[in-house]
């Protein structure tokens, strides 16, 4: 028993620990550049990043000038999908207001609009759309075919007392007012976690090597997994901190919802945020020079932000770059934090997710412990 | 006393045959070399010599490419670690912590070597005062000038009582009062029974230690008392074999880049 005790008291963990610490503590500036700039761009992004496109700037050439094109009008500024910027007197103006981007829009409603549909055929109406951004053009094809659905049902209620035979109500869960922001800023709160973990992890082993500290600290009796493990976790406790101020300002700026519970949150936090330390430390133990190891450090951004599912959903891409995906431990998190933020899900939902990162965690430390190797050769 | 190989006592350091490779490059040929406890050892030689080569393979921070090498009773190939808790080391860029102050060093380094609670303040305490070091504790190390951080790094390598001590070129950059208490200090240690092995390239430095060993170009070509070192090389001061040595190298370097045309 007092030999245990012995031994623990004379691990070397001890020492790296309090040394890592300390230093943490003076090095006031990279403190506050690790919570605050990840707040700074979580402000910046979550209002940037946002894939719903609204308010399409739109032009109008009403031939008919009728109630039932002011009506149409009407219906289509409803669905939020379009401003209207101008009304034209011809197509060829409004192809000019298109080609030189003022508009991504045009309504054309003909001359004989209003007495189609009053004789009993079909009112159409033409829309001109600037579709080389799909995404934009997606949104003014889905409003545009809400409002004649709108304005179609209504007509045939007023005028037949008709009524539609189908009708699909959509409940939208979790996300009701479909706002891309409550998708995507639970997904900035784990890519700056993973960008911060993994670069201040890969310069961690470096800088001691640049500063002539690591050749001391070799020659000592120390071992490589106290080393390792004196670099990793006062890192962790940044990586809490950082995830808090982050969570934080999501919800007071962005409405995330917390549906599902915090400690749950933080506890499974934990294993992602040692794997993130663990892939800069494996970067740590390669790279020769701090400037190094950020190169290698954005080198592995890349695959984190393109293939995790932070913005661009995984079911959409070829096999391959899923399989990639899941080898990524941003991955796994991105379900956790959506899962526990948005739905409300608990640990019952979540064991993958564990065993996946859980395993990351400890083949990552394991490697990179194993390739720490204590001579200078 | 005439034979350049005596040995004082048991070998603190015994190596044989000690070769480092690196690509077409011989650091150091099969080397043999015997230090005993309790002596002050200098190792000499221009730069690329293989002096520091020399140091690192006996700490354990450069595997040796063949040949062996027994530091403080233990083979530093199989019982590194074994090793490492024997010696203390000394870089020539110190290795201490800027922002940690020299105390908090001193107290890192200690633990490190399993230096726990009163054991380790009690003799921290002594080695503060025979360093002179007490005025300093609260100074961050990296606002110390340059002698007063080689006598905290220097304490650093020492607090554990090491067998034997490692300075690689611990006087660069220092200014010679601190160099002479440094000397003092260095004595002090041997007295203690401590063994010092210190590379230099300070003339008078070499004539302070007891037994010399000269490197040129990873070769062993001179060992013995620095009065035994000066007669066996026709010279009137360390010194003069020194530039000799070097002089010689350069012109066998001329010889050999005439001789193998790139």
């Amino acid at each position: 028993m007092s030999a245990l005790y012995e031994r623990v008291q004379r691990w070397t963990v001890w020492p790296m620990l309090w040394k890592e610490f300390l230093q943490l503590r003076r090095d006031r500036l990279t403190f506050a550049m690790m919570t605050l700039l990840p707040a700074m761009q979580l402000l910046l992004f979550g209002y940037a990043v946002q894939t719903d496109v609204r308010r399409l700037p739109t032009v109008v050439v009403d031939e008919s000038r009728s109630s039932e094109s002011r009506a149409l009008i009407r219906v289509l500024a409803n669905t939020d999908n379009f401003t209207f910027v101008a009304a034209l007197p011809d197509r060829a103006s409004a192809k000019r207001w298109i080609e030189r981007g003022a508009a991504r829009v045009a309504l054309v409603i003909p001359p004989e609009y209003q007495r189609n549909i009053r004789s009993g055929n079909t009112g159409v109406a033409q829309m001109l759309i600037d579709a080389a951004d799909p995404q934009s053009s997606g949104a003014a094809i889905s409003g545009a075919q809400l409002a004649a659905q709108a304005r179609g049902a209504q007509l045939l209620a007023s005028q037949y007392k008709i009524r539609p035979p189908v009708e699909i109500r959509v409940r939208p869960w979790y996300n009701p007012a479909q706002k891309s922001a409550t998708f995507i800023v639970p997904g900035i709160v784990g890519i700056l976690l993973t960008i911060t973990m993994t670069l201040i992890a890969s310069a961690a082993i470096v800088k001691e090597r640049e500063r002539g500290t690591l050749e001391q600290l070799i020659v000592t009796p120390i071992g490589r997994t106290s080393l390792m493990l004196g670099k990793l976790v006062p890192f962790v406790l940044v990586g809490y901190v950082q995830m808090t101020v982050v969570l934080a300002l999501g919800v007071i700026f962005f409405d995330i919802p917390i549906m599902g519970s915090l400690v749950l949150l933080y506890a499974l936090a934990l294993v992602f945020i040692v794997a993130s330390l663990g892939v800069g430390l494996l970067i740590s133990t390669v790279a020769r020079s701090q400037v190094q190891a950020m190169q290698l450090g954005y080198f592995f951004m890349l695959p984190n932000i393109l293939l995790s599912g932070y913005i661009f959903p995984r079911a959409a891409m070829p096999e391959p770059a899923q399989w990639i995906g899941a080898a990524l431990p941003l991955t796994w998190f991105l379900d956790i934090l959506r899962g526990v933020l948005l739905k409300g899900v608990g640990m019952r939902d979540l064991w993958t997710q564990l065993g996946v990162l859980s395993a990351l965690s400890f083949v990552l430390l394991v490697v990179s412990v194993r390739r720490f190797s204590k001579t200078l050769d | 006393m005439n034979d350049p190989e005596r040995v004082v006592g048991p070998a603190v350091v015994q190596t044989r045959a000690l070769r480092k490779v690196y690509g077409e490059l011989v650091a150091v040929h099969g080397l043999d070399l015997e230090i005993a406890r309790g002596e002050v050892f200098g190792l000499l030689g221009p730069n690329g010599s293989g002096k520091t080569t020399t140091i690192r393979m006996l700490c354990g921070l450069v595997v040796p490419t063949s040949g062996s090498a027994n530091v403080a009773g233990l083979d530093v190939a199989t019982n590194t670690e074994g090793v490492r808790r024997r010696i203390g080391y000394m870089s020539q860029r110190y290795g201490l912590y800027d922002e940690l102050t020299v105390a908090e060093n001193l107290r890192f380094y200690s633990s490190v070597y399993g230096l726990v609670g009163h054991d380790r303040e009690r003799r921290l305490a002594a080695h503060v005062e025979s360093l002179g070091l007490g005025s300093r504790l609260k100074q961050r190390a990296g606002t110390l000038s340059g002698g007063w951080k080689q006598r905290l790094a220097l304490a650093c390598a020492t607090a554990h009582h090491p067998d034997l001590v490692f300075l690689d070129e611990p006087t660069a950059g220092v200014d010679p009062a601190a160099r002479r208490t440094f000397w003092e200090t260095i004595y002090q240690l041997a007295r203690e029974g401590t063994t010092i092995l210190v590379t230099t390239h300070y003339m008078d430095e070499a004539e302070r230690c007891q037994r010399l060993a000269f490197l040129s170009r990873g070769h062993l070509i001179g060992l013995g008392t620095p009065a035994e070192i000066v007669k066996q090389f026709n010279a009137n001061t360390i010194e003069d074999v020194f530039v000799m040595l070097q002089q010689r190298d350069e012109a066998d370097e001329a010889v050999l880049s005439v001789a193998r045309p790139s």
